[in-house]
């Protein structure tokens, strides 16, 4: 099981989507048109032909870009075999609304209940998601592309974006805090522990068929390399004997989340009294950044730059600058393998054998690089019936739907304990369903140097989910083979 | 104080009937997995010492791993678990039990091989106890009724502080003060209780001394033996670690699906696992002296809210049956079951390893520490292949953590203790 590969080997760029390595901020707008199979033999040729915008840097920028990703049920439908759909994660297998323990997992309940969504499950479930994105002309060339598509597919969906992306519906700047991937592969493929939190993750966190934080491939359908249609794929790395359908490849996560603006501004007005400097300053508690970014543990000393992403929650343990809480604090922890301590074997056999009361405080949340996720989302505004509905459009790419995605989105987002609190999910995001046992979880604490902490209770639900799925998003190969492999 | 006891009650299922009895277990629950404390059968909730307590049907659909060693699929029993955590000796808590359950508790076991209708239930129960090969307990001494009397303070205490910015800093001490009065008028009012612990008995603190000193001289006396076996027990380990076969397939979604059913009812979950140990004296050998140095290790180390770095179980057993082919692991812990296993992995594979490694089919070891379950996606396949469907669970105070329970006992702690300081009283403010 252990990486054979070299640090350093290529990485087929020109095989990956381009969402992979990039976000594609220079193309503002953007639609992303969901599709459910009506013809196999129509929407397999479109497919093979598909004009994918592929990972490979082009000058100048691409003025437009593609992507392509396809549903567990879209396989079938594909007509893509059982053995080689089995080879896919069971969650991937199994999709976002696949069940009701999920959704409770997920946080998908009440207002958020899959039954509920405009589309994602049952009927309304997607087969193939196409992405397009322009700088301009994004409506004529959506036209183009649907004329493409009727003969194969019937559109479900047309999710677009427009405008500034930098800055989200509440007035939050949005997208600051990314994962660097190892596209040099310059990290060692090794397992051991990491002391320090740092922003680079193995690209195998966030592709399929190279090796993870853990040194390992995540599993992934291998088929046999003699098989002609299988022969163009890559073969895989620990296994060359295979080929690697998933090689190059990611899982992409779409979530439509719907953002009450009004309600989440009226109900930080009454918490606030009206003081609207008290109002911006609890918002930005609950997020854990002010509006323009700028984090509340900032880092010292760094440049205007850094400072929105360089930084740990190492020198605010109790969360008295940036709540335990906050938002981006859940999202991302930002911590090691091992809580800090004084170096040496004896402290860190200390650390590890939990002998120490301290460091035990600071370790009731996972290692954060298990647990990263690649954010692709894009928000919208003038959606929903009356036009009036703004939110975002969340994608997230990961390796592991369940390690990464499901695992934030439950334990980190909707837990009711993370870090060692109580009565709270995330204050942003959260659901504020009531625990098993009836009590409230619809607060949110704010410790302070001088006293108990300040208490928020009583928050509403402001952002409830319409829709969502589990996309695979193929290599530029593995399309090809899914394509024509029916 | 109190000290904590677990037990384990097995008895073989009547050939034939374990659908039958699932769906009577069933009617216990009032969530999928989740007993009612008040039901019909077994109203655990009657029963103040007891922590945690569940029914499990024990049948392994992974028996036949044992077959690329070589040895032929076993014919083992279907067996009907009876396991919890409770106050006191397990013995006390099995009689209550017995006088108070006994109609429920006879109508289960009439699904099981040798009941008879007219035998003592207690004897016949004490019958089938199995002694537990090692046994955690989060924090020993913590009872059922200082946790919920520990809750309810807190949470009046919580709900009377005053949250205004303390200045000058002297002002935490008469904040403390007026807390420390109101609880004392709600005590003394009856709203709330505070009972002083039971003395320790003495029996258990002689016995954890005996333990405590005994199992270091028994192991220096066999010091010569096992250093001369050392060189060859190493080699021995080392190929077999290379040559034990891996099974880890992925688990069955419908089989997956059915355990999750039961997960994510409370903040707390539940977990039993059933699996066969390899083949061999050398792997049952080794993991009986595994386990006996894990129940030192929980026994007189880890014993105040932390299993290494793990700060999340509740309560844990590990059984050897069937005469020491087959491990029986139960466990109680916060949080989901994904957090629960990455918990493991990246805080204490190592552990996992040293206790579960002579499970057939473990992911593939080194030096008995180190790969295992760092085998991220092949140990998550094989803990779900090995775990069973819980029937029913109870847990006598839902939507309470550990972390929950430590702060509640440190409040409590803190209302008790004189005198403080003014940077001490303000740390103790700020659990609230």
């Amino acid at each position: 099981m252990n990486a054979a590969a070299t640090p350093g080997a290529t990485v087929e760029l020109d095989d990956i989507q381009g969402l992979v390595r990039f976000g594609y901020k220079h193309l503002p707008n953007a639609s992303f048109l969901l599709f459910r199979v009506k013809d196999v033999t129509a929407a397999c040729a479109w497919l093979a032909s598909a004009p994918v915008t592929t990972a490979a840097s082009t000058m100048p920028l691409p003025q437009i870009a593609l992507q392509v990703a396809i549903t567990s049920e879209g396989l079938r439908a594909l007509k893509v075999s059982q053995q080689v759909r089995d080879g896919f994660s069971l969650e991937f297998v199994a999709g976002m609304a696949s069940d009701a323990y999920r959704a409770q997992r997920l946080g998908d309940i009440g207002a958020s209940d899959p039954k509920g969504w405009r589309w994602g499950a049952g009927e309304c479930a997607p087969h193939v998601a196409v992405l397009l994105y322009a700088a301009t002309g994004l409506a004529e060339w959506e036209r183009e592309i649907e004329a493409q598509c009727a003969d194969g597919f019937t559109l479900l969906e047309r999710l677009r974006s427009s405008g500034r992306q930098d800055i989200e519906p509440f007035g939050f700047a949005d997208g600051i805090s990314q994962p660097d991937l190892d596209w040099g592969r310059t990290r060692e493929v090794r397992d051991r522990d990491r002391l320090a939190y740092d922003n680079l993750s193995c690209l195998g966190e966030f592709l399929l068929g190279y090796p993870n934080e853990y040194g390992l491939y995540t599993p992934r359908p291998l088929l046999d390399r003699r098989d002609t249609a299988a022969a163009a794929l890559p073969p895989a790395e620990d296994d060359p004997a295979s080929a690697d359908l998933g090689r190059n490849g990611s899982y992409l996560v779409m979530r439509q989340l719907r953002q009450d603006v009004t309600g989440f501004w009226r109900e930080l007005d009454r918490q606030a009294g009206g003081d609207v400097q008290l109002r911006e300053r609890l918002a930005a508690a609950m997020v854990g950044r002010n509006m323009n970014g700028d984090p509340l543990v900032a880092a010292a000393g760094a440049a205007t730059g850094a400072r929105f992403n360089a930084f740990t929650y190492e020198s605010d343990p109790r969360g008295e600058r940036c709540p335990i809480g906050a938002h981006i604090r859940r999202a991302n922890p930002r911590n090691a393998d091992l809580p800090p301590g004084k170096p040496g074997i004896v402290s860190r056999l200390r650390r590890m054998l939990g002998f120490d009361a301290r460091v035990r405080a600071q370790d009731l949340i996972a290692s954060t690089r298990f647990h990263r996720l690649l954010r692709r989302g894009r928000k919208y505004d003038g959606g929903g019936d009356d036009g009036s509905e703004a939110g975002l459009h969340f994608i997230c790419l990961a390796a592991n739907i369940t390690r990464q995605f499901e695992f934030v989105q439950s334990a980190w987002m909707m837990g009711t304990r993370f870090g060692g609190l109580t009565g709270q999910s995330d204050p942003v995001v959260g659901n504020r369903a009531p625990a098993a046992d009836g009590s409230p979880a619809d607060g949110f604490s704010m410790p302070r140097s001088d006293g108990p902490d300040l208490r928020l209770a009583g928050l509403p639900q402001f952002v409830t989910v319409v829709g969502g799925a589990y996309f695979f998003l193929p290599g530029a190969r593995a399309l090809r083979y899914l394509a024509t492999a029916a | 104080m109190i000290p904590q006891s677990q037990f384990l009650v097995l008895a073989q299922v009547a050939a034939g009937r374990e659908s039958e009895l699932r769906g009577l277990l069933a009617t216990m629950n009032s969530a999928p997995g989740v007993a009612d404390p008040a039901n019909a059968l077994v109203p655990f909730g009657q029963f103040p010492q007891l922590h945690f307590a569940r029914f499990v049907v024990l049948d392994d659909p992974s028996l036949g791993g044992i077959q690329p060693y070589g040895s032929p699929r076993p014919s083992l029993p279907v067996y009907l678990a009876l396991l919890g955590s409770c106050d006191g000796a397990a013995e006390e808590f099995l009689a209550a039990l017995a006088q108070r359950a006994a109609r429920g508790l006879r109508r289960i076991f009439s699904h099981c091989q040798g009941f008879d209708a007219n035998a003592d239930l207690l004897s016949w129960m004490r019958q089938r106890r199995v002694p537990l090969a090692a046994s955690y307990v989060n924090w020993v001494g913590r009872s059922v009724r200082q946790i919920s009397e520990e809750a309810a303070i807190a949470r009046a205490v919580a709900s009377k502080v005053d949250r205004s910015p303390i200045a000058p800093l002297a002002e935490a001490q008469q904040r403390r003060r007026q807390l420390i009065d109101f609880i004392d008028a709600e005590i003394s009012a009856g709203r709330l209780g505070l009972t002083t612990p039971d003395p320790t008995p003495v029996r258990w603190q002689l016995a954890r001394i005996v333990n405590l000193v005994g199992i270091p001289l028994i192991g220096l006396l066999l010091l010569p033996l096992f250093l001369i076996l050392l060189p060859f027990a190493l080699f021995t380990l080392r190929r077999k670690e290379e040559s034990d076969p891996e099974i880890c397939p992925r688990p069955d979604p419908a089989a997956l699906l059915e355990l999750q059913t039961a997960e994510d009812r409370d903040v707390s979950n539940q977990y039993t696992a059933l699996g066969s140990v390899k083949p061999g004296l050398f792997r049952r050998g080794l993991e009986v002296l595994l386990l006996i140095a894990i129940d030192y290790a929980c026994r007189h180390v880890f014993n105040r809210g932390y299993l290494a770095r793990v700060q999340t179980i509740h309560f844990a057993f590990w059984a050897l049956i069937d005469g020491k082919r087959r491990l029986v692991f139960a466990s109680n812990y916060d949080g989901g079951h994904e957090p629960y296993m990455d918990d493991f992995i990246n805080k204490v594979a190592w552990g996992l390893n040293l206790a579960f490694s002579s499970g057939v089919g473990w992911p593939r070891t080194r030096w008995l520490v180190a790969r295992g379950a760092r085998i991220e996606g092949t140990f998550k396949y094989y803990q779900r292949r090995h775990q069973l469907p819980t029937d029913t669970w109870y847990k006598a105070y839902p939507g309470l953590t550990l972390t929950d329970l430590n702060r509640n006992q440190r409040i409590r702690e803190g209302l008790q203790r004189e005198p403080m300081s003014d940077v001490e009283a303000l740390a103790w403010l700020q659990l609230l």
